[in-house]
């Protein structure tokens, strides 16, 4: 290479400059990117293939790997445990999205407003979204706590329940506790999202659409729902791909309990991986929640997308 | 500080002439009063559980064990909850260093591979360029979560499991896509004239970018360090999964010790105590830099 470019510069040395600056131009563009690029070859690429070469071998912890193809996937499809965490992890992605989005989208009709005091709600219901899972799951496993905690303790006392009932020994409340907790943490990320599309409404629709007599069920129907479509479809994504991947809060305030019913997909493979050290078999888990949630995604995505370009 | 959330519609209400005030009619004044008295209750219901958390962690051992009502001390405010948390492996200082290490090392790096990253992006041509900016921010689209196994073996491999630097590095990597795309936005807004006028006096390269660019970009890399390290003071799975020595715990990893307890017995005052430790910082942190953390959150929902 050098040597060309040594000839070159006898040859034509105008023409050869200007070549080799922009080489360096090039070089030095490359230069500035290639910290970030080495970050993700070597933390996300790199894993990414070792995912499907481990899948396909069973792998221990120490001792050596040994190829057995598409035995795991065999055996995976026949794991009653990973298929019942699945379909809990799915079951509580509907409730958690439902109440997540119902939630944002009235706390983002409610404080949509512009003043000082509608201001100091909006921080309010945003707060709990910055205080991270862990704490707000620790926090949450105090308060449901039939000992020391609040809820039992003032269900109790509001006549709810006669004596004071551990609401994390069976699963619907065990369930709904947590639920609820997550739509408190969170409402207030959605409705910061909704309210992006919110704002991109302007004043004038509403307002003729007032004066033409419109109701305010009409006006929600055919003004605010087409136009909050978009950021709609990203609060979707990101809550169901957010609750498919659930660990904290069912690992932190329930342990999986009662009865191992609420284990997720993620906490499967984090027991299989690194509880019962099957690496292999872990990452054969793996491969089958990325391709469920890449797809999920792309149905979403295509889903709004065909609806808002066939109007 | 203020307490306004800077959202697009106070931005523009402030361009926009104020409507002239009519006179309420009584219907609308309880209209008004209505919507403020629901507003305060829905506030109250989502502050209430940090608020108990709080109070109650300042109880003295012997009202801890009770539930919380009232959640106040009674016997007057005590600090024996976070002297017991001190009790606890190391005491509870040697892992909040932990996580202030980690969360500070993650907003430095990420907003030095980040800027690096989008002045590169913003202001170069290199081959494939656009597919290694695609593939930066394709890492979106898979969970870190489906990847922790091999992320193990890979950072036994460099020798760095256990380490906080090892934790520090995954973090980085979580953070990029976010990140690049930020700071290649905030350099793309600024105008190619500035540069141009720079390179004209002699300013050049890293030079130009540190001097000149950097305080330009300055809101977004704000933006992009507040959720560098937030994200990293909060993280639970990856922490718990990759260190194993209890000497290297983060804060959440040591606080799943106090939750599980000792002798069969939680101590719900010591766990108040480390969840409250937990929660206050990134209460500050959000409450004075709130503008910035709303733009980044609009920014990367919005495009």
């Amino acid at each position: 290479m050098s040597a060309i470019t040594g000839q070159a510069l006898a040859a034509r040395p105008a023409v050869s400059s200007r070549r080799s600056r922009r080489r360096r131009r090039d070089l030095a563009g490359l230069l500035y990117v290639a910290p970030a690029l080495a970050l993700v070859l070597v933390f996300f690429v790199l894993p990414l293939g070792t995912t499907v070469w481990m899948s396909l071998h069973n792998w221990p912890l120490l001792g050596l790997p040994r190829w057995i193809g598409l035995a795991n996937y065999k055996a995976l499809w026949n794991d009653k445990a990973f298929w019942r965490a699945l379909g809990f992890t799915s079951y509580y992605t509907l409730f958690a999205t439902i109440g997540l989005l119902g939630t944002g989208l009235a706390l983002a009709l409610f404080a949509q407003g512009t003043g000082r005091a509608v201001a100091l709600y909006r921080t309010a219901f945003f707060l709990p979204v910055v205080i991270g899972f862990a704490s707000a799951s620790l926090l949450w496993a105090w308060l449901a706590n039939v000992d020391s905690g609040l809820f039992p303790a003032l269900f109790e006392a509001l006549g709810l329940t006669s004596g004071r009932v551990n609401i994390l020994a069976t699963f619907d409340p065990a369930f709904w506790s947590v639920t609820v907790m997550v739509v408190w943490k969170m409402a207030g990320f959605y409705m910061v999202i909704l309210m992006s599309g919110l704002q991109s409404i302007p004043a004038d629709y509403t307002e003729a659409a007032r004066i033409d007599g419109a109701s305010a069920l009409q006006r929600f129907r055919h003004i605010t729902l087409p136009l909050i479509r978009r950021p709609f479809a990203l609060a979707l994504v990101l809550c169901v791909s957010g609750s498919m991947l659930a660990f904290d809060q069912f690992y932190i305030i329930l342990a999986g309990g009662p009865q191992n019913q609420t284990v997720t997909a993620v906490y499967w493979i984090f027991n299989t991986s690194f509880v019962s050290f099957r690496l292999g078999y872990g990452a054969a888990l793996s491969m089958v929640l990325l391709v469920i949630l890449v797809a999920l995604s792309v149905v979403q995505m295509w889903l709004l997308r065909d609806k808002e370009e066939a109007r | 500080m203020s307490l306004a959330l800077d959202t697009p519609a106070a931005a523009s209400a402030g361009a926009t002439p104020p409507r002239p005030r009519r006179r309420l009619r009584p219907a609308d004044r309880l209209h008004r009063a209505l919507f403020h008295l629901a507003g305060i209750l829905v506030a109250v219901l989502f502050l209430a559980p940090i608020a108990f958390l709080v109070l109650a962690a300042f109880r003295p051992a012997a009202e801890a064990v009770n539930p919380p009502l009232p959640p106040w001390p009674k016997a007057g405010p005590s600090l024996d909850s976070f002297a017991r948390l001190d009790g606890f492996g190391e005491g509870i200082w040697h892992y909040a260093g932990n996580s202030l290490i980690v969360a500070l090392a993650t907003a430095a790096l990420t907003i030095l591979v980040s800027v690096l990253a989008g002045y590169g992006f913003s202001r170069y041509r290199f081959p494939l360029k656009s597919l290694v900016f695609v593939m930066i921010l394709a890492t979106i689209m898979v969970p870190f979560q489906s990847i922790l196994t091999p992320l193990f073996l890979v950072l036994a491999k460099l020798g760095l499991q256990n380490t906080l630097v090892g934790l520090v590095l995954i973090y980085v990597t979580l953070q990029l896509p976010f990140s690049v795309f930020m700071m290649r936005n905030a350099f793309d807004a600024i105008p190619k004239e500035i540069e141009e006028a720079a390179r004209i006096d002699g300013v050049r390269g890293l030079k130009l970018l540190l001097r000149v660019l950097t305080p330009l970009a300055l809101p977004g890399i704000v933006s992009v360090g507040l959720f560098a390290f937030l994200n990293a003071w909060n993280e639970f799975l990856a922490a718990l999964v990759f260190l194993t020595d209890e000497r290297n715990y983060t804060l959440p990893v040591m606080m799943m010790v106090v939750r599980q307890g000792r002798f069969g017995s939680i101590d719900w005052g010591a766990l108040q105590a480390g969840v409250t430790l937990m929660m206050v910082p990134c209460l500050l942190l959000f409450l004075s830099l709130q503008r910035f953390y709303i733009r980044g959150l609009t920014a990367g929902a919005v495009k």
